[in-house]
């Protein structure tokens, strides 16, 4: 007998709820991202100047990318990492492990809860802000914006991933707090947040086209802006496919690995 | 039928050793050692269905490690274990639905909902059928009075709430064998007792096996009929409680208080011929030890009358000396006098 399904459907909501509850918290994390974007469009505006494209992106292009990949990050972004360092420090891990129910997926769906409410009560909100703000231009094209939504998904779902592998590190290492902050560096960087792909040198951004994180913000973004049309959507969607599954199996052999290594503190 | 089978059970954890200095911190850096402590050493028990037993031992003599194989937290160095039918860590989610646990000193409620919702939530997690769960929620409330606190969000309850609570959370989906560790830790005396009543009745009505580990040894002697003690990853008693009185037990313990000084040697000659050791700290204050096969009256009677006494009190060894003695002798590898190799 499984457990019910809406015991892990329970898990979003209950963490849905609790968000909720500390909302005012994030009220201030709306400010930061505006002034994120403003830093940035600012910066953007100063750099271009009057000329007319960079790395592809046009100007304009360039402010709508600013605004989205921010307002995504809004969504996709979660502490499941440091939720599971913590549970395998302070040994409540043990808790989870006496439950019949698959720890990971229960933290994954803890993470949707958390980007359900950050979706709807942040990034939605956010967007809205920005559009008034900065002169932010929305796809005009419905397959851009249902391709952006479902690509979104899916960056949750790799950046959640990621954030599962950098906090089962715990079991292996007594501190892994140096790894998470890196990992949080990396994925703003390399995923494109903060400087688009196209505009690394080219050794570089030939590297990162090999790694995971430009799944998370920069397929996604350029779906939004309009540099990614029609079957290249497709392409695209594929390549977060291909990063979803296959970050699978290292999840899969370092839990496995974990649980013979486990050691719970504290008695 | 055997509710739990454990047979050449052991656990070896390796421990980083840190070397000192800044030279050793570098070395470190490097290339870890590692000490391999046994926290469980090749111990084998078994338990009948329907019974309570105690696991007991000092600190660290391996008794949560224990549970923690026999729950499927741990993977065993090696051994072979059966719980219920399973093996713990290898059929994991099918084997703790048939299974309680209560960690005294962890909470498995979720902190920020309602106590309520909490125990919605499990009712899902385990797939207990909603009218099931009605009835035994409705019988936990009830038995352990929890009426008013089921709205309250878990933060916000004592630890005598909190307790009784985890206890519902372990128990709603009325698992056949149920692990407590240390559950009566940080309470006060009523709500112990009050635990402890719903256990007896909860063993009585359901045939619930509780393996029980604690430290107050109250607990087990409102509980178990049996006990297991621990010490260093051993095995050290394994039988019943009123066998490790008897054969642990010091007798009876009777002091006196004398008007006017009483030497030990005149003490001794008053007692000749029967099987008791004196101690005494001064002239005027001695103990006399009455082993279970001597009469008290007697030793009485030699003494009464022939000294000045002011004040006698006659004491039994409690469980709490045994054991205490017992550790003693165990860990520090030196037997008292009267205490005769733990080996069972």
């Amino acid at each position: 007998m499984r457990p019910m399904l809406s015991a892990y459907t329970d898990f979003i909501r209950i963490r849905f709820l609790t968000m909720l509850a500390y909302r005012v918290n994030y009220y201030s994390g709306i400010l930061i991202y505006m002034l994120n974007i403003g830093v940035y469009y600012f910066t953007w505006q100063a750099i271009y100047g009057g000329k007319g494209e960079i790395g592809g992106f046009t100007a304009s292009q360039m402010t709508t990318y600013v605004a989205v990949s921010w307002m995504a990050r809004a969504f996709y972004f979660n502490n499941l990492d440091r939720e599971i360092a913590t549970d395998i420090r302070d040994g409540s891990i043990a808790i989870q492990f006496i439950r019949p129910y698959n720890y990971l997926f229960v933290k994954m769906m803890q993470g949707f809860g958390e980007g359900l409410f950050r979706f709807l009560l942040f990034m939605i909100p956010g967007m809205a802000l920005a559009l008034l703000l900065f002169p932010v231009k929305l796809p005009s094209d419905p397959v851009a914006w249902i391709g952006f939504l479902v690509m979104l998904f899916f960056s949750f779902l790799i950046n959640s991933q990621l954030n599962i592998l950098t906090g089962l590190a715990a079991f292996f290492v007594e501190n892994n707090d140096g790894l998470m902050r890196m990992k949080r560096v990396v994925v703003d960087l390399f995923s494109g947040l903060v400087i688009p792909i196209s505009l690394f040198p080219g050794w570089l951004s030939g590297i990162m086209q090999w790694l995971p994180f430009q799944a998370i913000t920069y397929l996604p973004g350029s779906v939004f802006t309009g540099r990614t049309k029609g079957t290249g959507i497709l392409d695209v969607f594929g390549i977060q496919l291909l990063w979803f599954f296959g970050l699978l199996l290292p999840i899969y052999l370092m839990w496995r690995a974990a649980r013979k290594r486990l050691f719970v503190q504290g008695g | 039928m055997k509710a739990i089978e454990v047979e050449h059970l052991s656990k070896i954890f390796k421990v980083q050793q840190n070397r000192g200095g800044l030279k050793g911190a570098l070395q470190d850096l490097f290339s870890r050692q590692y000490n391999e402590v046994a926290a469980v050493d090749d111990i084998s028990f078994s338990i009948p269905q329907g019974e309570i037993c105690g696991y007991i031992g000092e600190n660290g003599a391996g008794k949560s490690t224990t549970i923690k194989m026999l729950t499927g937290i741990l993977v065993p160095t090696s051994g072979r274990l059966n719980v219920g039918g399973y093996v713990p860590h290898e059929e994991r989610e099918k084997f703790v639905r048939n299974i309680g646990v209560v960690f005294g000193q962890r909470s498995q409620l979720w902190w920020d909902i309602g106590v309520i919702e909490s125990f919605g939530l499990l009712r899902k997690v385990y797939g207990v059928p909603e009218q099931d769960y009605r009835k035994r929620l409705d019988e936990l409330v009830q038995r352990l009075d929890l009426g008013e606190l089921l709205s309250r969000p878990v933060r916000k309850l004592s630890l005598g709430q909190r307790m009784r609570c985890e206890l519902v959370a372990a128990l709603l989906h009325n698992p056949s064998i149920v692990f407590l560790d240390e559950p009566t830790i940080g309470l006060d005396i009523i709500v112990k007792t009050e635990i402890r009543e719903f256990l007896k009745d909860m063993n009585r009505q359901y045939g619930t096996t509780i393996l029980l580990t604690t430290h107050d040894l109250q607990d087990i002697e409102a509980l178990c009929s049996r006990v297991i003690m621990l010490d260093e990853g051993h095995v050290i008693y394994d039988g019943g409680l009123d066998t490790l009185k008897t054969r642990w037990g010091q007798g009876t313990r009777v002091t006196f208080r004398f008007g006017a000084a009483c030497p030990l040697d005149r003490l001794r000659l008053l007692t000749g011929g029967l099987d008791v050791s004196w101690t005494a700290d001064n002239e005027l204050h001695a103990e006399v030890l009455v082993p279970g096969e001597v009469n008290v009256s007697d030793v009485l009677a030699r003494v009464v009358g022939q000294a000045e006494i002011t004040d006698i009190k006659i004491t039994e060894t409690t469980t709490d000396e045994i054991v205490r003695q017992i550790y003693r002798s165990g860990s520090a590898g030196l037997p008292e006098e009267s205490v005769r190799a733990p080996h069972a």
